[in-house]
């Protein structure tokens, strides 16, 4: 279980001190799927970054089974069995996909099991597995080898941060598959998403809706979601990818 | 026969652990250790000067030759002239490579001199790692210097790696193109502690068709300095490419001079350079999946060297 307790957040920069999240507490349980929305700038990626380790609370505690990991390192945090897939992934010159999902394994896994992590985001192995993590690869491929580094590493709580963008021509549909999988292969495992994609939010156990920084609506998928339709939290998906 | 010091530099410039296959010559300290010649490939001593002939025969495919020099004795001083003469329509490898142990108080230097006279259609792949190993206050400096000479349609790769170790180098690179030759030079560099790097590359095409592409990947580490200076010349219709891209850290400077010429309208001719410290969000990625900030930052160095 996740939880955070009465977090806060402040940037002090040339605009001057800005709260980012305020005094916001919640519990997210085992095995569920929960999409984090709300409007733009309302903190959905700095709290993912604080759950993640990224960035340190300016006040609070986040607690994961009870134990309190609010001064743990990102590296600790990732041990401690916390995986994030950034918004736009990093790209990496001279470091291949074989090896960065090596690393995200933590052990030197064989190509065919590598290759199936590919496979999982619609990627035929054989042509990636070599490439270089670098420029030469798109963005829409670069998000579906970080959404492989997810799979591979397996961990309790998987944090993404807006997984569906730009991931150009695999569809949502092929997406929600993957979340679906990772949870039947784990029943305790946890997906914490930030999504405004009504079909992403569609799927969810559980709904939050953060606005300027704190919980302004949290609940069941069903008492939620039918209060953002319409709304820039619960946008359709573009015509083009809707496959 | 070589000591197990000796044995470990080898291991580490040449890949080799043993006597290598086909043609070869090791030279340890100063002296000739070993020497095998095939019935394609010579290698003969040179009676002016320090160094050998190595004389490959037209047609020669598949062979390889391998000419590693180990210095484990502090304080030794050596120039080496090894020319290669490959004849026509050849496909060889060869492995160069010079480590230095150097526990004692004297600088320890090796400087080679090597060209290449590559015939016609002959496609050569030249390796050359440097090292240096040894806790000793005698400096470990390593000159080497490399002319190739491509004839007509000819190919050659240098692969030229310096990733340790040697505390002081001047690396000296020049050649020439005939019509339709290609080169290709992939360098990888790492400086630590206050060692220097000068790496020089003038390349001339001079034939028609001709073409070269000069790579460098470097990191500079600590206190340390390196210049990478590479310029290439079009004198007919051609196509050349040279780029420096250089990680660096902690209080290390780098000087890169990338330079075109083109003295005919039919050249093309392109460089980059780029010099920056690890991207922060490079790191923290890494660490996501599990690794310290350390072993991030070493895994992020050698991928990109390697």
């Amino acid at each position: 279980m996740l939880e955070l307790k009465n977090i806060s957040f402040h940037v002090d920069d040339e605009h001057g001190d800005k709260e980012i999240i305020k005094d916001l507490s919640l519990k997210i349980d085992d095995g569920k799927f929960v999409v984090i929305t709300g409007p733009n700038g309302g903190g959905k990626s700095t709290l993912a970054k604080l759950i993640c380790g990224i960035e340190t609370p300016t006040g609070g505690s986040i607690l994961l089974d009870n134990e309190d990991i609010t001064g743990m390192s990102v590296t600790q945090r990732a041990n401690a069995g916390i995986s994030y897939a950034f918004q736009q992934p990093v790209r990496f010159k001279g470091i291949k996909v074989y090896d960065l999902l090596k690393i995200a394994t933590g052990t030197n896994i064989s190509i065919a099991d590598a290759c199936n992590y590919l496979s999982e985001v619609g990627l035929c192995a054989k042509d990636y597995i070599n490439r270089e993590v670098n420029a030469s690869l798109s963005g829409g491929e670069l998000k579906r080898i970080e959404i492989a580094t997810i799979i591979a590493r397996n961990t309790k709580l998987s944090v993404f941060d807006e997984p569906e963008a730009g991931i150009d021509l695999w569809s949502f549909q092929n997406l929600i598959s993957v979340f679906e999988k990772m949870q039947e292969n784990n029943s305790n495992r946890t997906i914490l998403v930030i999504s405004h994609q009504e079909r992403i939010l569609n799927i969810a156990d559980e709904i939050i809706v953060l606005k300027d920084g704190a919980v302004d609506k949290i609940g069941s998928k069903d008492e939620i979601l039918p209060t953002l339709l319409g709304t820039a939290s619960a946008r359709p998906s573009c015509s083009r990818i809707n496959v | 026969m070589l000591d197990e010091i000796q044995k470990s530099i080898l291991a580490e410039v040449a890949d080799l652990h043993g006597v290598p296959m086909g043609a070869y010559n090791i030279r340890a300290n100063g002296q000739l250790d070993s020497r095998n010649t095939t019935a394609n490939i010579d290698i003969v001593t040179k009676t002016d000067v320090s160094g050998i002939d190595i004389k490959v025969k037209d047609n020669t495919k598949n062979e390889s030759v391998h000419i590693p020099v180990v210095l484990s004795k502090s304080g030794l001083k050596e120039v080496v002239y090894n020319d290669f003469y490959i004849g026509d329509n050849c496909d060889i490898v060869i492995v160069a490579g010079c480590g230095i142990d150097n526990c004692g108080t004297g600088d320890s230097q090796h400087d080679g001199v090597h060209r290449f006279f590559i015939g016609k259609n002959s496609k050569v792949k030249y390796v050359e790692k440097h090292y240096g190993q040894g806790d000793g206050t005698g400096k470990r400096i390593l000159n080497p210097q490399t002319e190739a000479y491509l004839g007509e349609d000819s190919y050659m790769e240098m692969e030229m790696v310096q990733i340790k170790g040697v505390d002081s180098t001047v690396r000296n690179t020049i050649s020439k193109l005939d019509k339709g030759a290609k080169l290709i030079v992939r360098e990888r560099l790492m400086t630590h502690g206050d060692q220097t790097a000068v790496s020089a590359y003038t390349v001339e095409l001079n034939g028609e068709g001709s073409s070269a592409d000069v790579v460098s990947r470097s990191v500079a580490k600590n206190n340390s300095y390196q210049k990478f200076d590479s310029k290439i010349i079009g004198n007919n219709a051609c196509s050349g490419h040279t780029e420096c891209d250089a990680i660096i850290m902690d209080d290390a400077k780098i000087l890169a001079v990338p330079g075109l010429e083109a003295n005919n309208i039919d050249a093309a001719l392109v460089h980059e350079a780029a010099i920056g410290k690890i991207a922060g969000e490079q790191i923290t990625k890494l660490m996501t999946l599990g690794l310290t900030e350390e072993e991030a930052t070493d895994r992020i160095i050698s991928g990109f060297l390697k």
